[in-house]
């Protein structure tokens, strides 16, 4: 490592890690934190897209004759007058250029790929007329018999290469698996299935396009990343990055599907070139089922060979999704699968079948959460097989180092949180027999699950502007999906620059701020805190420069490696009697301000020095450094389960994680909280149900599409392993968006288990799935 | 301002059963959206539209929003949620689906929480509607809205503005004495961050303090 760390830098107790309120808690709960539909421009006008109600065929005619005459119409693009771009993503240069998941752009002929297709844009002055201009439209089709998934037995499956956008192996093999399992004396194989789950963030999608100059663009936009948005963006229209302007101040939750600049946001640039004015666009909330991704339909076949005492000889994992006409996109989920336990041979395939669909895309532990649902419900089937107890089953397994590349872990503290979350929980008290634990007429049910996710390699800048009135301006193009960035980031640089956090304001989510990763993949708390530590320590540097050449300073002459700062102080590290506030040394030197930038870096970067990825997380070059990299924790989760009508309600919950450094107790509780309700939603609800005739969604609103509310979630219990990471960045953070929600589903699904003694592998688990299941 | 709590009121289960809440709930908002059609509720449309020159085409309406009365030009189709985002700036109350189905655009009405995207703006005239810019008074924050910044009751905040009115509602309605009736009776306010164990700490600390709205 050629960074100095935070942990061996700062001295003394600060904010770091302070539970602190959230610095932009005000501006929520006063209704003025303005999110990206909410910019009043002058000049504003509506865009409103029209669909496409067929998933395959051409448009034979759009007659815009009736819309066109309404009041208050400017304009209707349609793929007869959309202005062309410099590049779209409809051929293999393009799609390249752009970098995916926006493998097609609409508008552009008249072929439609999938059910919710933009066929046209609407532009009028009030979103009433442009709403009410768009039915008007009447697109005539010639409709062809589409494909809805892979179980359609028309579908072609075939083996991809390369799945999630060409970053991770179609194909895995580690020794010999089918051997192996061919000997094991003991063999489980158990199929899984997901149901399409949509993230459905409370914001929906939205793009402000306004054009400042004939070649300049600004964008308010609902994005995880605005470089990453900036970049599609400048590619498609032909200007350079820095004629595109990407503003995302607060959004209203992302979970991956802001992930991407998404077809809507190119349409609603190029309709404000179009009419001139200012554009505003958001979707509806059936037009998010169909605009911004989703997590793949899929099935998993997973089978395990152990020994009599329970220990992993043999994994093999399959796993079968849809994926769009135009790309090969499958969640990874056989990574986890790969590294979670200590086995010797493992082999893992992915098939996929084109449907007509909009394409999937990453969604929060995209991978990891459905693959843990398949490795954690059998380990828990292994353990009842073989009458040893779930914790007990993965301590026999439990990897000392990396099982995927023999690597040493860079820290693991994954037995403290089975121990602390058993002692939480109260694990000791369960009975182990299934079935057999009631509450009156109510089963209940314990069960729990691991967790994990990797520490994806990242890099980021950032800016530290720091006045002789102690202040200091952070910066950096960050965005905070509602995990707490603006809030952690201001507590890491109270602590670098040694002031209160109340004199520090940091500013995010804007292209004109240092280049920042998408926040995405749990990469923003590390990449982020260590580039404005970095920057914090460049502008410590160039003061002790001031300082040593200043005779009027205690540190005349004195060697820069001499010199160390604590609280804002610089002094001689072995005399620490001897040294001066910044404030008076810049006041002497008549500098108003000093300015500092830094790069942080996350992940296997971080430890070899060589370059993180910009763009963030999902390209799985994690494991190019000495170590692996990655969060472990663990999910205990009681649920009672009626067993005439089949509901499940989930009734305590504990979640223990060993996650690095936690910068804010606070947030980071909300965080896995959110992150676990997120996962119960999926387990025991979350289906977009696909028309298998029309390959059309049948539930895209949020009264059919059922999301937990308040009254599913009991009180929750959350705690971390204090965990002293080196490897990972200079904060030793390692993010924990992702794995709040690994295992998750597993864990409830072992507590039906626990409950009734049936076993359900299809998510989510709902009712008559529990009524229709026998006991085993 | 008085308790206009009514049965008719979309917020109110019609059974005890905790199972139930959300789907009762969304089956009474789909039935209040069914009430505004029905006769009765129309022949109170037409008298409210009465109070605009026209009942088609753009036209003036008044709307007293926190306290002070500002004139919009708007359509008779306008919902208050558009016409509070769109026409006045007031952009707390959010647009989550447009559909009655999230809560996020709760605002309240003569005090009584509805959902502003299921509300004409046109039939809003006349009546006090506060929003999330009017609870505070001044610089002080009401006690919810501290209590949810304390207790963290937010992450992306996108679903806070209808949930601090629903909660604000909630405790004036008498649904805050148990932990359980707080879940119950904010379970028209989806929060997708997952924010739910804190918004119920939240709620249930004003609640304790005694606070009288
Ligand atoms: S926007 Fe009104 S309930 Fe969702
Ligand atoms: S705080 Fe994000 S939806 Fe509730």
């Amino acid at each position: 490592m050629n960074e100095p760390a935070f942990f061996e830098t700062t001295a003394g107790p600060g904010v770091v890690g302070q539970p602190l309120n959230r610095v932009d808690g005000r501006d929520k709960v006063t209704g003025k934190a303005k999110y990206s539909a909410e910019y009043a421009l002058p000049g504003l006008t509506y865009g409103v897209l029209k669909t496409s109600d067929i998933a395959k065929g051409r448009i034979k005619s759009i007659d815009t004759t009736a819309a066109a005459k309404e009041p208050g119409v400017l304009a209707i693009y349609t793929h007869l007058n959309l202005p062309k771009l410099a590049k779209t993503p409809n051929d293999p240069d393009g799609k390249k250029a752009i970098g995916a998941p926006m493998g097609f752009l609409p508008l552009t002929s008249d072929v439609i790929y999938y059910a919710g297709q933009p066929v046209a844009l609407v532009v009028a002055d009030t979103f009433e007329r442009a709403t009410h201009a768009a039915t008007l439209l009447r697109v005539t089709y010639t409709a062809e018999q589409p494909i809805a998934t892979y179980t359609d037995p028309k579908a072609q499956l075939f083996n991809p290469e390369k799945v999630q956008d060409g970053k991770a192996d179609g194909y895995t093999r580690r020794g010999d698996a089918r051997a192996a399992m061919a000997s094991a004396p003991v063999k489980l194989t158990a199929v899984y299935t997901h149901a399409i789950n949509h993230h459905n963030p409370m914001e929906p999608g939205s793009t402000t396009a306004v054009w400042e100059a004939p070649d300049r663009l600004t964008v308010y936009e609902s994005t995880q990343g605005v470089t990453r948005t900036q970049k599609s963006l400048a590619t498609m229209l032909g200007l350079p990055q820095d004629q595109v302007r990407v503003v995302t101040k607060y959004l209203g939750g992302g979970f991956g599907c802001k992930g991407s600049c998404w077809p809507h946001t190119v349409l609603t640039a190029q309709a404000a070139k179009g009419v001139g004015r200012p554009v505003k666009l958001v979707l509806t909330r059936r037009q998010q089922f169909t605009s911004m991704g989703h997590r793949e339909d899929q099935t998993q076949t997973l089978m395990l060979g152990a020994s009599q005492e329970g220990k992993l000889l043999s994994l093999i994992h399959e796993k079968t999704s849809t994926t769009s006409p135009w790309d090969n996109y499958a969640e990874a989920n056989s990574k986890i699968i790969n590294i979670l336990y200590d086995c010797p041979t493992f082999e893992s395939h992915y098939q996929l079948a084109r449907g007509n669909v909009m394409t999937s895309t990453f969604t929060r532990a995209p991978g990891e959460a459905p693959g843990s649902f398949a490795i954690e419900c059998l380990m828990d089937d292994l353990a009842y097989q073989l009458n040893i107890d779930p914790i007990e089953i993965r301590l026999r397994n439990y990897a000392e180092k990396d099982p995927s590349t023999g690597r040493p872990w860079s820290s693991k503290s994954l037995r403290q949180c089975y121990a602390r979350g058993a002692e939480l929980f109260g694990w000791s008290k369960r009975n182990p027999k299934a079935g057999a634990t009631r509450n009156g007429r109510l089963l209940v049910g314990m069960g729990m699950a691991t967790a994990s996710y990797p520490v994806h390699n990242s890099q980021g800048m950032a800016r530290v502007r720091l006045y002789a009135d102690g202040h200091a301006v952070v910066q950096a193009g960050a965005t905070d999906l509602g995990t707490g960035t603006y809030t952690v980031i201001t507590q890491v640089a109270a602590d670098s620059l040694g002031l209160p956090p109340e004199k520090i304001r940091f500013e995010l989510g804007d292209t004109k701020l240092p280049t920042a990763p998408n926040s995405g993949g749990s990469v923003a708390a590390g990449t982020v805190s260590s580039s404005v530590y970095m920057a914090a320590q460049d502008v410590w540097q160039r003061l002790t420069k001031v300082a040593i050449q200043d005779p009027k300073s205690p540190l005349f002459k004195a060697k820069p490696e001499d010199v160390s700062v604590e609280k804002g102080r610089l002094q001689l590290t072995k005399n620490t009697a001897k040294g001066e506030d910044f404030m008076a040394l810049m006041k002497r030197a008549g500098m108003d301000d000093v300015e500092g930038s830094g790069q942080g870096k996350y992940g296997a970067g971080y430890e070899t020095g060589r370059p993180g990825n910009p763009a963030g997380p999902n390209n799985n070059t994690e494991s190019t450094g000495e170590h692996s990299m990655h969060s472990f924790g663990a999910h205990f989760c009681e649920v009672q389960v009626d067993p005439d009508l089949g509901t499940v309600r989930v009734t305590r919950w504990v979640s223990v994680h060993g996650a690095g450094r936690i910068l804010n107790a606070k947030t980071a509780r909300s965080q896995i909280i959110g992150g676990s309700i997120f996962g119960i939603g999926a387990a025991l609800m979350e289906a977009t149900l696909r028309d298998p005739h029309y390959a059309r969604y049948t539930n895209s609103d949020l009264g059919d599409y059922h999301i937990p509310v308040n009254a599913d979630i009991p009180e929750m219990t959350v705690e971390f392993i204090d965990e002293h990471d080196p490897f990972i960045n200079a904060m030793g953070v390692k993010g924990i968006g992702e794995i709040s929600m690994v295992g998750v589903s597993a864990a409830v699904a072992n507590a039906v288990f626990h409950a009734t003694g049936k076993r359900v592998r299809d998510l989510p688990i709902t009712p008559d799935k529990i009524l229709g299941t026998k006991s085993v | 301002m008085t308790d206009h709590f009514t049965p008719d009121s979309a917020a109110q289960p019609d059974g005890p059963a905790p199972n139930d809440g959300r789907r009762s709930f969304i089956k009474q908002a789909t039935g209040l959206l069914g009430l505004a059609l029905a006769p009765p509720l129309v022949g109170q449309a037409e008298r409210l539209t009465a109070l605009s020159k026209k009942v088609a085409g753009v036209s003036e309406m008044k709307l007293k929003v926190n306290g002070t009365v500002r004139t919009i030009k708007a359509e008779p189709r306008t919902t208050l949620l558009d016409a509070l985002r769109e026409n006045l700036d007031l952009t707390g109350s959010k647009k989550g689906c447009d559909h009655g189905q999230c809560g996020a655009c709760t605002v309240l009405v003569d005090g009584r929480r509805v959902n502003s995207c299921l509300t004409l703006a046109v039939m809003s005239q006349g009546k006090e509607i506060t929003t999330v810019e009017g609870l505070a008074k001044g610089e002080e924050l009401h006690p919810l809205q501290q209590a949810f910044i304390e207790h963290d009751g937010f992450q992306c905040g996108y679903c806070t503005p209808g949930q601090l009115m629903s909660g604000v509602a909630c405790l004036k309605e008498g649904h805050a004495k148990t932990d359980g009736d707080v879940r119950e009776w904010m379970s028209g306010n989806l929060c997708r961050c997952g924010a739910y164990p804190n918004i119920v700490a939240a709620i249930r600390q004003v609640e304790k303090s005694g606070f009288k709205s």
